[in-house]
C-alpha cells in the first residue's frame, strides 16, 4: 500500500514489504513527548535492536505496538496494510507477542495459567481445561528450560530465571509473527542468557521478526541485524550492525550523533 | 513440621513427619485443616463451658453441641455465608465493598414494600406470583446496585473504598426513606420458606439423606474424574490411598452433618399444629417434659419421649448457602471469569497486558456481589418475616471479617470460597456460643474483634514459615 521499497529481490531481511512498519508515531504524557515522530520497520526473520538511555522512549514505542498505550499520531502497517491496534488484544490478534521487562506475570497463579492468561483453553462445557493447558505448558517449557518441574506452584515461588522462561514461553506459545523482547536477559545468569540467544536465533530462522530492547551493546551486536537508536523520544538513526561499531553506537546513544554508516532520523544531531 | 537433616540417608530424601507427608499427598491446605480444628475446638469449649453453668444434653453435657444448636448455627450463618463468597472475589481483586450491609437493608425493604404494599393488594394475599416477582425484583435490584458500585469504581475511577463507604451511609438512608422508618411486614407465605423459620422450609430426613448421598456421589465422581483427566495426559497422580482418604473424609463430613440435622426435631407446638391441620393421629402417652415428640395425655397435648415426632433435616437457607458455595467455587476455579479475578488480583497490569478487560471485570464482580446480597436479603427478611432499615447493619463487617478469617488476603490475589464460608461459620459460632453463655454483647464484640486480628496474625505466621 504505502511502502515505497519495491525491489523484492531476495527473501533476506531489509528487502520487500516489511513485516511491520511504524510510521511517524507520537505519544505525549501530560505535555512530555515520550515518543516524537518515530519511524521504525522490521522484516521477517530480522532482529532489530532498539537502543537508548532510560527514558529515551524505546519501551514506550514498543508498548504502542503491543497495545498497552494508544498513540496520539502515526500509523502502523503489517505486511503493508494499515492495522488498528487499540489494546493488547488487537496486537495479539495480529500475531504480536511481547515479553515485558517486568515480565507481566500474575504471581499468584501457576505457570500454565500465566501462559494462557487471556486465551485459556476451554472444555466443550466452557470450563477451563486445566489439564490440557498444563500439558501444552509442559511441552513449551521443556523446550526452553528442560529442568523445569514446578508446574503446580504459583510463579511467585519460582526463581528469576524460571519466571523469565515462563514469560518467554508465553510469547512463543501462540505462534507469534512479531516478537517484542524488552530486556529479556536482564534477570538471567550467563548460561540462561546464552540460552535466550540460541532461542532468538532459532525463532529468527523460523521467519519471526524480533524487536530486541537492550542496554547491553554486546547482546545487540551479537543478535541483531539492524539497530535503531532513540534519544528524547526521537529516532537518532538506524543502521545495520555490520555498518557501525560500538563507539559509533555509543555516540548515537549519548550525543545523538549519527555516523556515516547509519540512516539519520529526526533526532540526529544536525550541524 | 519438616526438619531437614543434612545427613546422608537415601538419595535426596528429606525427613518428613507422617503428617506433612499426608498433607502433601492429599494436597489438603494445612490452613483449612487448622480452621476446621479451631472450629471443632471452639464448639467443644462452648459445650463444656455451657455444661458447667447449666447441664444439658450436649455432647459434653452442655447446650452447644446439640442438634438444635448446630442446626440453628447453620441457619444463622447462611446469610453472611452467601455474601462472603462474593466478598472473597472482591477482595481477591484488590477491591473492597463496605456497602453490603446497607445494601441488604435497602434491597430487603424494597422487596418487602413491593410485596406488602403493591403486589399483595393487587394480586391478592398469598398469590403464587408474589414470591416469584419479589425474588426476581430483589436479585435484579441487588445486581443493579452492585453494578453501579462497580461502574463508579472501574470507569469513574473512584476507589472502591470511597464508593462503597458512600454506599454504606447512603443506601441505609434510602432504606429508611423507603420503609418510612417502619417495619414492613408480613412477608408472603411462600416467600417465608426461604428464611428457614417455618416447617415448610425444612426438607425432612428422607430428602436430606437423599441429598447427602448425592453429595457423596459427587465427591467420588469429582475425585475419579480428576484422576482420569490427569491419567489422560500422563501427569503425576496422587497415591491411591490419598484419593480414598479424601473421598472418605468428604463423605463422612457430609453424612455426619446430615445426621445431626436429621436428629433435630420440630418444636412440639409446630408438630401439634401440623397434626391438627393434617389430621394426623397423636398417640396417647405420658407427660414427659424433656421429649420433643408430642402425645395426648387426657385431653392435653404434652411433650413425651416417644410419640409423634418430625425431624427438620436441612433448612432451605442452608441449602441455598451450600449451593451458592458450590457454584461460586466452580466459578472461581473452573471458569475464565474466576481465573481473571485471581489474575487481576495477582498483577492488575499483567492482566491488562494479557488482554483482559479489567474494568468490565470489576463491574461484573461488583454486580455478582450485589446479586448475592440480593439472595441474602431474601434469606434475612424471610427469616425475620419483616424488613427494616436496620436489617443488614454491621453485616459488611461480618462479611469482610469472615472472608479474612477464612484466609483471604487484603493484598489481593489469594482467597478461597470454602475458607471464607468456614470463616463465617467460625465467627457465628463464637457469637452464638457467647450468647448461649449469656455473656454481654459488649464482651461478644471484643472477642469477635480479637479473633479477627488473631486469625490474620496466625495466617501471616504460617505463611512466613512456609516461605
Amino acid at each position: 500500500m504505502a511502502t515505497v521499497e519495491m525491489n523484492t529481490g531476495n527473501a533476506s531481511a531489509n528487502r520487500g514489504t516489511p513485516l511491520i512498519e511504524m510510521r511517524d508515531i507520537s505519544i505525549a504524557f501530560g505535555g512530555i513527548r515520550a515518543v516524537d515522530q518515530a519511524s521504525v520497520d522490521l522484516h521477517p526473520g530480522e532482529v532489530v535492536g532498539l537502543l537508548g538511555h532510560n527514558g529515551a522512549g524505546k519501551s514506550t514505542l514498543i508498548k504502542i505496538l503491543s497495545g498497552a498505550y494508544r498513540r496520539d499520531h502515526g500509523q502502523i502497517f503489517i505486511d503493508g496494510k494499515e492495522v488498528s491496534i487499540q489494546n493488547p488484544r488487537d496486537a495479539k490478534a495480529q500475531g504480536i507477542e511481547t515479553i515485558y521487562q517486568t515480565l507481566a506475570l500474575a504471581d499468584n497463579v501457576d505457570a500454565a495459567a500465566n501462559l494462557y492468561l487471556g486465551r485459556e483453553l476451554q472444555t466443550r462445557f466452557g470450563t477451563l481445561d486445566d489439564v490440557a493447558m498444563e500439558s501444552e505448558a509442559r511441552k513449551v517449557m521443556h523446550r526452553l528450560n528442560p529442568n523445569f518441574r514446578r508446574f503446580k506452584e504459583p510463579v511467585m515461588k519460582l526463581s528469576g530465571g524460571q519466571r523469565q522462561s515462563v514469560a518467554i514461553a508465553r510469547a512463543i506459545l501462540f505462534n507469534a509473527r512479531i516478537l517484542i523482547m524488552d530486556e529479556p536477559t536482564a534477570a538471567l545468569g550467563p548460561q540462561e542468557t546464552a540460552q535466550v540467544g540460541e532461542l532468538i536465533k532459532q525463532l529468527k530462522a523460523e521467519g519471526i521478526g524480533i524487536f530486541l530492547i537492550s542496554h547491553d551493546l554486546h547482546d545487540v551486536f551479537d543478535l541483531a541485524d539492524r539497530l535503531c537508536v532513540m534519544k528524547n523520544g526521537k529516532v537518532v538513526g538506524t543502521a545495520k550492525t555490520t555498518d557501525v561499531d560500538h563507539d559509533e553506537v555509543l555516540g548515537m546513544i549519548i550525543a545523538g550523533k549519527c555516523p556515516k554508516g547509519a540512516i539519520p532520523g529526526p533526532g540526529a544531531l544536525t550541524h | 513440621m519438616s526438619n531437614t537433616t543434612q545427613g546422608s540417608q537415601g538419595p535426596a530424601t528429606v525427613e518428613e513427619s507422617a503428617f506433612t507427608r499426608f498433607l502433601r499427598a492429599t494436597e489438603i491446605d494445612a490452613r483449612i485443616l487448622g480452621m476446621i480444628a479451631a472450629l471443632l475446638a471452639i464448639w467443644c469449649i462452648f459445650d463444656i463451658w455451657s455444661g458447667i453453668i447449666r447441664p444439658n444434653d450436649g455432647l459434653f453435657g452442655g447446650s452447644f453441641l446439640t442438634p438444635r444448636n448446630i442446626w440453628t448455627l447453620f441457619v444463622q450463618t447462611s446469610s453472611i455465608a452467601v455474601m462472603t463468597t462474593g466478598m472473597v472475589l472482591i477482595i481477591v481483586m484488590r477491591q473492597i465493598d463496605l456497602s453490603v450491609g446497607s445494601m441488604l437493608s435497602l434491597i430487603a425493604v424494597a422487596g418487602a414494600v413491593i410485596q406488602v404494599y403493591h403486589l399483595a393488594p393487587a394480586l391478592g394475599v398469598g398469590h403464587p406470583a408474589i414470591w416469584i416477582l419479589a425474588i426476581v425484583m430483589i436479585v435484579a435490584l441487588g445486581t443493579l446496585i452492585g453494578a453501579f458500585n462497580g461502574y463508579l469504581t472501574a470507569y469513574a475511577q473512584i476507589p472502591s473504598f470511597i464508593v462503597t463507604l458512600g454506599g454504606l451511609i447512603g443506601y441505609s438512608g434510602v432504606a429508611f426513606l423507603l420503609a418510612k422508618g417502619e417495619t414492613v411486614a408480613p412477608m408472603d407465605k411462600t416467600f417465608k420458606i426461604i428464611g428457614g423459620g417455618i416447617p415448610a422450609s425444612w426438607i425432612g430426613p428422607v430428602w436430606s439423606w437423599a441429598l447427602a448421598l448425592f453429595a457423596c456421589a459427587a465427591i467420588v465422581f469429582a475425585i475419579t474424574n480428576g484422576r482420569k483427566q490427569r491419567q489422560r495426559f500422563k501427569f503425576p497422580l496422587r497415591p491411591m490411598w490419598a484419593e480414598v482418604t479424601l473421598a472418605s473424609i468428604g463423605s463422612f463430613g457430609v453424612l455426619a452433618i446430615t445426621g445431626i440435622f436429621n436428629s433435630y426435631p420440630w418444636p412440639p407446638k409446630l408438630i401439634e399444629q401440623y397434626a391438627v391441620a393434617n389430621q394426623v393421629l397423636i398417640p396417647a402417652g405420658i407427660e414427659d417434659r424433656d421429649g420433643n415428640a408430642i402425645c395426648m395425655a387426657a385431653d392435653k397435648v404434652v411433650r413425651c419421649a416417644e410419640g409423634l415426632i418430625y425431624y427438620t433435616g436441612y433448612a432451605v437457607p442452608v441449602l441455598i448457602a451450600l449451593a451458592v458455595g458450590a457454584i461460586m467455587t466452580f466459578i472461581s476455579t473452573r471458569t475464565r471469569f474466576g481465573r481473571y479475578v485471581y489474575a487481576i488480583g495477582g498483577n492488575p497490569e499483567a492482566a491488562e497486558l494479557a488482554g483482559i478487560n479489567t474494568r468490565l471485570m470489576k463491574v461484573k464482580v461488583f454486580a455478582l456481589m450485589g446479586f448475592l446480597v440480593g439472595i441474602s436479603a431474601i434469606i434475612s427478611s424471610a427469616r425475620l418475616d419483616a424488613a427494616t432499615n436496620a436489617l443488614g447493619s454491621l453485616n459488611e463487617l461480618y462479611v469482610i471479617a469472615a472472608a479474612v478469617i477464612g484466609g483471604t488476603s487484603l493484598a489481593g490475589g489469594v482467597g478461597t470460597i470454602y475458607g471464607a464460608m468456614l470463616g463465617a461459620l467460625l465467627m457465628q459460632s463464637i457469637i452464638s456460643g457467647m450468647s448461649l453463655l449469656n455473656l454481654p454483647a459488649a464482651f461478644q464484640n471484643i472477642v469477635v474483634g480479637s479473633v479477627l486480628v488473631l486469625a490474620v496474625f496466625l495466617d501471616q505466621l504460617y505463611l512466613r514459615r512456609v516461605k
